[in-house]
C-alpha cells in the first residue's frame, strides 16, 4: 500500500469511528468507551496475581505472547468485587501505548453518540464519578462516558487514598 | 548544515568518527608498545586522520578539525621519510592528546552541546613537532617534500603517468590518454554499500573534498542537496562524477577511495570531458595491487610521495571494501525485538506442541515434524543470541590507556597482559561491565602494585602485571583482573571494618575470604589517601552493584605479598535464563538457577520460631531464615504445613535464604519479560524481578533473590504480619 493510500485509510479509520462508543455494564450501569482505545474483546482467562498491587489491580494475563495487566472496573469504581461469570469479558484497551484489559460485567454494544449529546457530568462528589467525562444518550438511554486516560493516571491519588 | 541529535548525518558522523578515534588510539598504543611506528601504522593513522579532518569540515566542527589537519600534516612528514628515527614517545604522547580532546568534543556533541574546546594548544605542539622535524636534515626528503598532503602535483606527473600505464595494461584497459602533462579526463562511479544513509550527503562529502585539485567537474545527479530523487538515483546507478583535472590518476583514486561508507569505485581515464564511459571499466581494485607495487620502483627516487602512496593502497583496499561488503551495522533496538520474536516464538512452539487437545494422540508424523520444527526454533534461538554476543576485545583494549597513562604518572613500570579477549558476552552486558573493569584496573595499579623499590626490595620483578583474563564456564563468563602486587591486608580491612561500623560478627568467625568481601560494602575504602585515580569516594560498592544489575556477582581473593584477583561471574544472556519453576497454591514461580544452591523437605521440628514470629532453620550448624511465599505474596491455597511442601535455598553475594513452596516443578530455560510498564509504574513490586511464560501459555514470575533479602529486613522491622494480611485483605 502507499503511503498516500495508508494515509487515507487511517483518515477513512478515524473518521468512522468518531463518536462511537463500546459500552459495558458494571454493577447494573452502562458504561461507554470510546471505540479508538478498544484493541479487541475477550473472554475471561486466567489472571496470574501479583503481590503489592492495589486491589483493582487483580495481576496479568497472556495475551498471546503479550503480557498485560488487567483491572477490575468493579474494584476500580470503588463497588463491591463479584467472582466472575460466563459473561465477565476483558476488554482490552490501548492507551497511550499502554495495554491494559478492563474486567467488565458484560460487554453491550457498540453505539453512536454524537458530541451533541453529551452532556457534562454532574458535579458529584461520588467517588466513581472521577472517570467520567461525560453523560451520554442514545436510544433513550443512558450512558456513562468513561475518560480513559483518568482510568491510568488516576492511581496517584488512589493510592494515597488506600494508603 | 545544522547539526544536531536525531540528524542521520549527524549521528553516522558521531558513529564513523568515534570508532576512527578508537581504532587510532589502539594503534598508537601498540605502536608505543612495540617502540616503533610502522610503515604501515603511519598510513593508517594518517588515512585515519584525513578521513576525520574530511568529516569534521563538512560538518563544520572547525576545532577538531583543525587538530586532524596538523596531525595529518605531520603524519605526511612522517610517512615520507618512514625509516628516520624520530621522538615516538613525544609523537605518541601528542596524539593521545589529540585524540583525548576529540573524544571530549565528540561527548560534547552526543550530549548536545557545542564543540566548542580549544584545540589550539595542542595544534601550536604539533606544529612546533613539524617545525622541529622539518628543520631536521634529511637526505633525501628536504625541505621539498613538505608536509601538505596535496602536494604530488606537476614534479609527480612522470611517475604518476607509468603507474596508471601499468595498472591499464593490467587491466586490459586502454591506455591513459592524459599520460602526457596538462588537464586530464576521468570519469568515475561509485557506489555506496547498502548501509549508508544519505548517499547524495555522501556524494556531496566526495565532491566537497576533491573539488580542489580538480579543474573541472559535473556529475550526476546533477543536484545533491535539494533533488529529492537524489538519493534513490545513486543508489540505483551509483554516484557519476566526471573530472578535468591535473592531478595524477592515482592521487584522484585515492581521494576517492577514501570516502567512507564506499562499496564499489570505478575509476577510468576518458578521452573528453562531457565523454560518456568507454567500454565498461574493469574492476580498477582488482587490477591495482601489483601494478601499484611494481610502479613503487621506478617511483620512489623521484619524489617519494608515490611510493608512499600506492604502498598505503593495499592495507587500505584489503579493508574497507571487505569491511563494508561483509558485515552490516544494526541497530541495537531492532536485535531486542528480534530476540523478543524469537522469545514468543519459543513459547509458541511450546504451546503448539504440547497442546492438551493432542496429548493422548498417537501422531507419527506430527511427531515428526514437531521435532524439525524444535531444531529449526532452536538453531533460531542459538543464531540470534549468537549475533547479540560482542567479543570483550574492544573493552579490554581500553585498559591499555588506562595503565598507560596510570603507570606513567604514578611511576609505576606495569605491564597489562590479556587472556580471553575474544570471548564474547551479550551487548547489554558489555554496557554494565565496562566501568566496573576500569574501577578494578585504576584499583590495581594505584593500590594494588607496590612501587618499583618495593617490588625490588620484596625480590619481586620491578614491572608489575596485570592479567585481564575471560573465559567461558558454563552458562557463565568469568572475568579475572588478576594483580601480583602486595595483596589485600586482613588486619587493615578488620581494622576498618570495625571503624566504620560495618562488623556484625566476631573476628574470629570470618574466614579470609569474608574479610575481603567487606571491601564491597558501601562506605569501605581503604586508602586514605586520595589520589588522582581512585578513591574517590566512589568504591567497589558501586562496582558491585554495576555488576549485580546484570545478573552477575563478583568476588575477590589474595594472599599477601602475592597479589589479589578479582573474579567477576556474569551471565552470558539476560534475555533467557535457567529458572526452577516452583508451585505455592495456584500461583508459579521461577528461581534463577544460578541462585539455587539446594532443595529439600524439613520436618516441623526443624523450624525455628523468634518471638517475632520469624521462622529459621539450622542447616549443617548455619541457621537460615525461612520466607514463606504463600505468606511473603498472600496467595490463598497451597500448603502451609512445612513438611508437606519444600524448602529451596537461594543463596546471593553469600548469605542464603530458605524459601518455602509447595512443590518444584522442574528446571527449564525460560524468556525473561519485564512486568507491563503499568505495572512497573506503580513501583510497589518487591521481590520479583520480572515474569515468564511456560509452554501451557501460564504465567510465572520470577523471584529476585536480592529483593528478598531486602524484604526480609524490611520486615523485620514493619513486620511482615501486617503486610501480608492487608494484601489478603485486598
Amino acid at each position: 500500500m502507499s503511503e498516500t493510500a495508508r494515509n487515507e485509510t487511517l483518515l477513512d479509520e478515524e473518521d468512522s469511528q468518531r463518536d462511537k462508543y463500546l459500552t459495558f455494564v458494571v454493577d447494573g450501569d452502562t458504561y461507554g468507551i470510546e471505540i479508538r482505545y478498544v484493541t479487541e474483546i475477550i473472554g475471561l482467562q486466567k489472571i496470574t496475581p501479583v503481590p503489592d498491587m492495589p486491589a483493582f489491580v487483580r495481576g496479568i494475563i497472556n495475551l498471546r505472547g503479550k503480557i498485560i495487566p488487567v483491572m477490575d472496573m468493579r474494584v476500580r469504581f470503588n463497588k463491591p468485587f463479584r467472582e466472575y461469570m460466563e459473561r465477565t469479558c476483558i476488554i482490552v484497551v490501548d492507551i497511550r501505548d499502554l495495554s491494559i484489559g478492563l474486567i467488565v460485567d458484560s460487554v453491550a454494544e457498540v453505539v453512536n453518540i454524537p458530541a451533541g449529546a453529551v452532556a457534562p457530568p454532574p458535579e458529584l462528589t461520588r467517588r466513581g464519578n472521577r472517570f467520567i467525562m461525560g453523560i451520554g444518550q442514545a436510544a433513550g438511554e443512558v450512558k456513562l462516558l468513561l475518560d480513559c486516560e483518568k482510568l491510568l493516571t488516576e492511581e496517584e491519588t488512589e493510592q494515597l487514598l488506600t494508603s | 548544515m545544522s547539526a544536531r541529535q536525531g540528524d542521520p548525518i549527524f549521528e553516522a558522523y558521531l558513529a564513523e568518527t568515534m570508532q576512527l578515534i578508537e581504532e587510532l588510539e589502539e594503534l598508537i598504543l601498540v605502536c608505543e608498545h612495540e617502540g616503533a611506528f610502522t610503515e604501515e601504522a603511519i598510513h593508517e593513522i594518517f588515512r585515519i586522520m584525513h578521513t576525520v579532518k574530511g568529516s569534521s569540515a563538512m560538518m563544520q566542527y572547525h576545532n577538531i578539525a583543525a587538530l586532524a589537519h596538523a596531525l595529518e600534516d605531520l603524519f605526511s612528514l612522517l610517512r615520507e621519510r618512514p625509516s628516520r628515527q624520530a621522538d615516538w614517545s613525544g609523537i605518541s604522547d601528542l596524539m593521545l592528546e589529540g585524540v583525548d580532546f576529540t573524544k571530549v568534543e565528540l561527548h560534547k556533541l552526543q550530549n548536545g552541546e557545542p564543540a566548542d574546546g580549544d584545540a589550539s594548544t595542542v595544534i601550536a605542539k604539533v606544529n612546533r613537532l613539524l617545525g622541529k622535524l622539518k628543520d631536521e636534515p634529511d637526505a633525501a626528503n628536504g625541505a621539498g617534500g613538505a608536509a601538505a598532503s596535496d602536494a604530488s602535483t606537476a614534479g609527480t606527473s612522470g611517475e604518476s603517468g607509468s603507474a596508471t600505464c601499468g595498472s591499464g595494461s593490467a587491466g586490459g584497459m586502454i591506455a591513459d590518454p592524459g599520460a602526457s602533462d596538462g588537464p586530464r579526463h576521468f570519469a568515475a562511479r561509485l557506489i555506496f554499500t547498502e548501509d549508508c544513509q544519505m548517499a547524495n550527503i555522501r556524494a556531496y562529502q566526495a565532491v566537497f573534498q576533491l573539488k580542489d585539485r580538480l579543474l573541472d567537474y559535473r556529475h550526476i545527479p546533477e543536484n545533491l542537496l535539494d533533488d529529492p530523487d537524489a538519493e534513490a538515483v545513486i543508489r540505483d546507478q551509483g554516484f557519476r562524477l566526471f573530472m578535468t583535472t591535473d592531478r595524477s590518476r592515482d592521487e584522484i583514486y585515492e581521494a576517492l577511495s577514501g570516502i567512507s561508507y564506499l562499496k564499489d569505485l570505478e575509476l577510468e581515464s576518458i578521452a573528453e570531458p562531457d565523454g560518456r564511459c568507454g567500454p565498461e571499466p574493469a574492476e580498477e581494485h582488482a587490477s591495482r595491487d601489483s601494478p601499484a607495487g611494481g610502479a613503487d620502483g621506478g617511483g620512489t627516487d623521484g619524489g617519494g610521495q608515490p611510493a608512499g602512496k600506492t604502498a598505503a593502497a593495499p592495507g587500505r583496499e584489503s579493508r574497507t571494501p571487505a569491511q563494508h561488503g561483509t558485515t552490516i551495522q544494526v541497530n541495537v533496538g531492532k536485535l531486542d525485538e528480534l530476540m523478543d520474536l524469537v522469545g514468543e516464538l519459543v513459547i509458541a512452539e511450546a504451546m503448539v506442541t504440547q497442546n492438551p487437545e493432542i496429548a493422548r494422540l498417537q501422531l507419527e508424523q506430527f511427531q515428526k515434524a514437531v521435532r524439525h520444527l524444535q531444531k529449526i526454533t532452536k538453531e533460531i534461538q542459538d543464531k540470534v543470541m549468537e549475533i547479540r554476543m560482542v567479543p570483550l576485545a574492544t573493552t579490554f583494549q581500553r585498559m591499555h590507556r588506562i595503565v598507560r597513562d596510570m603507570s606513567r604518572k604514578l611511576g609505576k613500570n606495569v605491564a597489562l597482559r590479556l587472556i580471553g579477549e575474544e570471548t564474547e558476552v551479550d551487548k547489554s552486558v558489555i554496557e554494565h561491565i565496562t566501568d566496573p573493569l576500569m574501577h578494578l584496573v585504576r584499583n590495581a595499579v594505584d593500590h594494588g602494585l607496590e612501587s618499583a623499590e618495593e617490588r625490588a626490595a620484596a625480590g619481586k620483578p620491578e614491572t608489575g602485571t596485570i592479567t585481564l583474563e575471560a573465559l567461558n564456564s558454563g552458562g557463565e563468563v568469568l572475568i579475572l583482573v588478576r594483580d601480583d602486587g602486595r595483596g589485600l591486608s586482613r588486619e587493615r580491612i578488620l581494622e576498618k571494618a570495625k571503624a566504620r561500623g560495618l562488623l556484625h560478627r566476631p573476628e574470629a568467625d570470618l574466614a579470609d575470604r569474608e574479610i575481603f568481601q567487606l571491601i564491597f560494602l558501601p562506605g569501605f575504602s581503604t586508602k586514605e589517601e586520595i589520589t588522582e585515580y581512585s578513591g574517590r569516594g566512589v568504591g567497589l560498592d558501586v562496582v558491585q552493584q554495576n555488576i549485580a544489575e546484570v545478573g552477575g556477582t563478583i568476588a575477590v581473593d589474595s594472599a599477601p605479598g602475592e597479589g589479589t584477583v578479582f573474579t567477576i561471574k556474569i551471565p552470558l544472556t539476560l534475555a533467557i535464563i535457567d529458572g526452577m519453576n516452583a508451585r505455592v497454591g495456584e500461583a508459579l514461580y521461577t528461581i534463577p538457577t544460578t541462585s539455587i544452591r539446594e532443595s529439600f523437605r524439613a520436618r516441623a521440628g526443624d523450624i525455628i520460631t523468634d518471638p517475632d514470629g520469624n521462622e529459621m532453620i539450622m542447616v549443617r550448624g548455619e541457621c537460615y531464615p525461612v520466607l514463606r511465599i504463600h505468606r511473603l505474596f498472600g496467595v490463598e491455597g497451597g500448603r502451609r504445613n512445612i513438611e508437606d511442601g519444600v524448602l529451596i535455598m537461594a543463596e546471593q553475594d553469600g548469605r542464603g535464604i530458605c524459601l518455602f513452596a509447595d512443590e518444584l516443578l522442574g528446571q527449564q530455560q525460560v524468556v525473561v519479560k519485564s512486568l507491563p510498564r503499568y505495572i512497573r509504574k506503580l513501583n510497589r513490586v518487591r521481590g520479583i524481578s520480572g515474569c515468564t511464560l511456560l509452554g501451557d501459555g501460564s504465567i510465572s514470575l520470577i523471584l529476585d533473590i536480592q529483593g528478598l533479602f531486602n524484604m526480609k529486613h524490611e520486615g523485620e522491622d514493619c513486620h511482615v504480619g501486617d503486610r501480608t494480611e492487608r494484601n489478603l485483605a485486598g
